[in-house]
């Protein structure tokens, strides 16, 4: 009798606590996913943007959260594998719950992820480079569209300064963003007057670790004609032995210059970047940039990576445009949060049109009122002998994003605006 | 390389007007206007300095290339290495300001520099400095504009090898002469060369717009082919080398399962794990070496591979004793318990070290690469893995074949139990065997660190291609997994450079699929009694 009592006590003041303290925790904090593979061959990568997010929501919490309630992460791990990122992201949003989705490098992780945002009615904030060609309302795209990245890279390439190269390898990993970009790329020499025989397209699967063949093809290439340069989109761990075997091949980047779309200061590491001086990477933020707000970007994160014993980064802090663009991501959204007193996404899409943020970059980053897309300035970098990157080339301010590239013929008539359809029940 | 030879054009063109001027010292204005300002400005700065014959710009050039100068205000500094800065113009010991920039340079600059360096060394009276300086501009195309000091340069010129090179590159000058006589010299002159730049350069000339003279195409024709020809057998040369380096590294994989698999018969999915083991190790003993012997950092490989040996071979030992041992004859078992110790060992390395890859350098004197021909460069870690992979290989054959020891593995493996009545303890060399062909899957982890990725999954991207090789090769002989390696290395590089490496390797596996239904037991199939045991 006393021992059934005491039980019947103990779960009351179970059930008691529950029902005060369960409540009261779901209405101080806002969840927030963050979906970046930690493992496999994007590790590499993703890793370092999923400690970017949460220091950024350290700082939103330290300055008193949003709408009075702290940001509390939930981090998963979709391990560098497509179709779990969508297993992943429905989980986020049908079991814990969250107010935003931060996530995602690849554009094959997005295109998997998408429809589970569009049923849902969810919001993803992707902060990578992409290849446009996609438009929706549950998305916004802190990185580079084409325009704001490719394009300009090679017509850097293309002037006196960049080499005047008239011949180009298109050297991508086998998936939807190199394949893309690539088209795109194609259509646009196309338009410069370089002619197909002029233009090689090489592909690599994923994980490719033996680049020997392709260096020895681009080698070749290059004597069989004009001034030659290589337009990489190999993505992840890759590009270390990519550009080790560049190195030992003694491919200098005053012969043939290799441009670079997805290798930043993070890729780098590790590398021995002493071969490799000159060759170039083009974002729309490098850690060697400077000016205040980026000092104070990359002071915090430095502490912050010292702080949380950051492998790596503790020793030797980098900061990258990736991780700038899910800063400046999750700052909007913050800010959007803020503006439309509701996490709702419908409330907060509507909010998000037209926000502002003084991005590390050094300039003010605008979201586009209609495209989902930054206005974002563009930067042409050279490795240096440390593995930072010096800025050669810049445009003079923000650029607005074209998703739907133009020199893609049936993009014709379509409008960078994400086409509103009647929301399910 | 338009755009440089241009610079290089206009580089000697200076050099040649201005080398009679006395030497002067370089203003404070001329340092300012090399190192800063647009770069068309920079460049002509610099080619007129550097053509003062002014010590002082060459030093100034050397430090804008080495990323050693900072301006500040319109003064420039260049910082020494000790710390310890200079006065550009004057070479006066000076400190340098806190706020002072560093001055940076694009690809364009930095070919401007190398090429105004490289015309001054020309005629340098040091035969070393002279050769390297004829080894770059060969490099590049040239103009009609160079000629004069290319021919200077030759007149002075007492080395043979170096009157040589500086023929074929007034060759190069000369092809595009306005004089036909000389034209077709030059033609004939470059028909001998094997560099690739000459190739493109014929092409050039043979495009619409270069060469007209019916004759002198003809010789451009003839010559471009002979030029190609050469190229082609560096290229078939490169082939047949990248096969062999993949060939040796997939050797390097393999060979210890050839002993795990091949010869005791144990399905260890865990191989690749024990590679990645290795390869962790190697990464430890660059740490060690980094922070206690930094003066010895570039031994450290050397350190490595019989650390990673023994890591590997004693993970190796306590496999064999905590979950092996209880399995022996019962395959499917054993493929099921070593594939979750493969999985235990990951995340036990991603737990200590994190998901993310480890970065591995590769030591100095595996960084770089020896030109066999202009086109054709050996990289220095591919050269290493194969010398490796053979000594291992030795190593390996020789304790199988002539020792106490491998005699025990093969009498234990022929027959356990006339082995074990002739008074072999069975046990412990099943316990030695596995250490032994652990270790070595351990020495391959060394190589892999060197050319690719180590992360956690390092083992996972190989243990398919280790199974292939020792199947393919036969299993149970070490001759069928040498043959095998190698063989499936040059066929995938060769089809790789037909197809592309997505689709070669879908075609190297499909042709192992329908080489094994051919020959299930391998290239070196077992005969007789034995096979069947």
């Amino acid at each position: 009798m006393q021992r059934r009592f005491a039980l019947k006590a103990i779960s009351a003041a179970i059930a008691a606590s529950g029902l005060v303290s369960l409540p009261a925790l779901a209405a101080d904090t806002i969840k927030v996913g963050i979906l970046h593979s930690l493992s496999g061959t994007m590790a590499i990568s993703e890793t370092v943007l999923k400690d970017v997010a949460l220091m950024t929501i350290d700082e939103i919490n330290a300055k008193g959260g949003v709408l009075g309630k702290k940001l509390e992460p939930v981090v998963v791990d979709p391990a560098s594998n497509w179709p779990l990122f969508a297993e992943k992201a429905k989980q986020l949003i049908a079991q814990d719950k969250v107010a935003a989705v931060f996530g995602c490098w690849t554009s094959v992780s997005r295109k998997s992820v998408l429809p589970v945002f569009e049923e849902n009615n969810a919001l993803l904030f992707y902060p990578v480079q992409y290849e446009g060609e996609e438009l929706s309302k549950n998305v916004f795209y802190t990185g580079a569209a084409p325009n704001q990245q490719a394009i300009p890279a090679v017509e850097y390439l293309m002037s006196k300064d960049g080499g005047a190269a008239k011949r180009f390898v298109l050297l991508g990993t086998d998936y939807v963003y190199p394949r893309t970009t690539n088209k795109i790329l194609r259509a646009f020499l196309h338009s410069k007057g370089i002619k197909d025989e002029d233009i090689m397209e090489e592909y690599t699967p994923f994980g490719h670790s033996d680049y020997q063949t392709i260096i020895g093809k681009i080698k070749k290439f290059a004597a069989e004609g004009k001034k030659t340069a290589v337009v990489s989109t190999i993505n992840g761990d890759s590009n270390v032995p990519f550009y080790k075997e560049l190195g030992n091949q003694g491919l200098k980047a005053t012969d043939v210059p290799v441009v670079a779309f997805s290798v930043g200061e993070e890729e780098l590491r590790g590398v021995d970047t002493k071969p490799l001086v000159g060759h170039l990477a083009a974002w729309n933020y490098f850690m060697s940039i400077k000016n205040p707000t980026n000092t104070e970007f990359i002071k915090s994160w430095s502490e912050y990576a010292k702080a949380k014993n950051i492998p790596g980064h503790k020793d030797r802090p980098l900061t990258n445009d990736p991780m700038e663009a899910t800063y400046i991501g999750m700052h909007m959204w913050a800010q959007a949060v803020e503006k439309a007193k509701s996490t709702d996404p419908d409330k907060v899409i509507a909010a998000m049109a037209g926000q502002t943020f003084k991005a590390p970059g050094g300039f003010v980053s605008t979201m586009d009122p209609k495209n989902h897309h930054l206005h974002k300035p563009v930067f042409i970098g050279e490795i240096k002998p440390d593995g930072q990157f010096n800025v050669v080339w810049k445009t003079p301010g923000p650029v607005k994003a074209q998703p739907w590239s133009p020199f893609i013929p049936e993009n014709k008539g379509k409008k960078d605006e994400p086409v509103i359809t009647v929301a399910k029940k | 390389m338009r755009s440089f030879a241009l610079l290089r054009m206009t580089a000697f063109a200076a050099l040649v007007l201005f080398a009679a001027l006395p030497a002067r010292a370089l203003t404070p204005e001329q340092a300012i206007a090399i190192a800063s300002g647009d770069n068309d400005a920079r460049i002509a700065a610099l080619n007129t300095a550097i053509a003062s014959g002014d010590a002082r710009a060459a030093v100034l050039a050397q430090a804008l290339l080495d990323g050693a100068v900072k301006v500040q205000g319109d003064r420039v500094f260049i910082a020494g290495a000790d710390g310890k800065g200079s006065d550009a113009a004057s070479g006066a010991p000076a400190a340098v300001p806190d706020d002072a920039e560093d001055v940076s340079n694009n690809n364009r600059m930095r070919g401007a520099l190398e090429a105004a360096l490289a015309g001054a060394r020309l005629v340098s009276s040091d035969v070393g400095v002279r050769r390297t300086a004829v080894a770059e501009l060969a490099k590049s195309s040239l103009d009609e504009s160079q000629l004069a000091l290319v021919e200077k340069a030759l007149a002075a010129e007492t080395d043979p090898a170096l009157k040589g090179g500086l023929e074929r590159m007034r060759a190069t000058i000369l092809v595009a002469s306005s004089d036909r006589t000389k034209r077709l010299a030059a033609v004939a002159e470059l028909a001998n060369s094997s560099r690739s730049a000459v190739a493109s350069l014929l092409q050039e000339r043979l495009a619409d717009g270069g060469e007209s003279d019916a004759e002198v195409r003809a010789a451009l024709q003839q010559a471009l082919a002979a030029v190609r020809g050469r190229l082609a057998w560096g290229e078939r040369l490169a082939v047949v080398f990248t096969g062999i380096s993949l060939g040796s590294v997939l050797l390097l994989v393999a060979l210890g399962l050839a002993i795990t698999y091949g010869l005791m018969g144990v399905i260890n999915m865990a191989h690749g794990e024990l590679m990645m083991i290795g390869a962790y190790t190697t990464y430890v003993v660059q740490n060690v070496f980094r922070s206690v012997w930094p003066g010895a950092f570039d031994a450290y490989v050397i350190a490595a591979i019989p650390a990673a040996f023994l890591v590997s071979a004693g993970v190796g030992a306590l496999l064999e004793r905590g979950v092996i041992r209880f399995l022996y004859g019962r395959p499917l078992e054993t493929l099921l318990a070593t594939w979750g110790i493969s999985l235990v060992l990951q995340q036990a390395v991603r737990s200590l070290f994190g998901a993310q890859n480890v970065a591995v350098e590769n030591p100095s004197w595996l960084s770089g690469g020896v030109e066999v021909m202009s086109n054709v460069v050996l990289p220095f870690n591919r050269i290493a893995i194969i010398a490796f992979a053979a000594i291992v290989l030795g190593g390996v054959a020789f304790l199988i074949a002539r020792t106490r020891f491998g005699l025990f593995i093969r009498g234990v493996t022929q027959n356990r139990r006339m082995a074990s009545c002739v008074g072999v303890d069975t046990r412990r060399i099943d316990l030695l065997a596995f250490s032994f062909g652990a270790g070595i899957a351990g020495l391959g982890g060394v190589a892999l660190s060197q050319i690719g990725n180590v992360g956690p999954d390092l083992g996972q991207s190989y243990i398919v291609d280790s199974f292939l090789v020792v199947v393919v090769g036969g299993v149970g002989q070490l001759a069928g997994t040498v043959v095998a390696g190698l063989g499936l290395g040059v066929l995938n590089k060769l089809l790789e450079g037909v197809a592309g490496a997505v689709l070669a390797k879908i075609a190297v596996l499909v042709l192992i699929v329908v080489f094994i239904q051919k020959k299930p037991s391998g290239l070196f199939a077992l005969r007789g009694r034995s096979a069947e045991a």
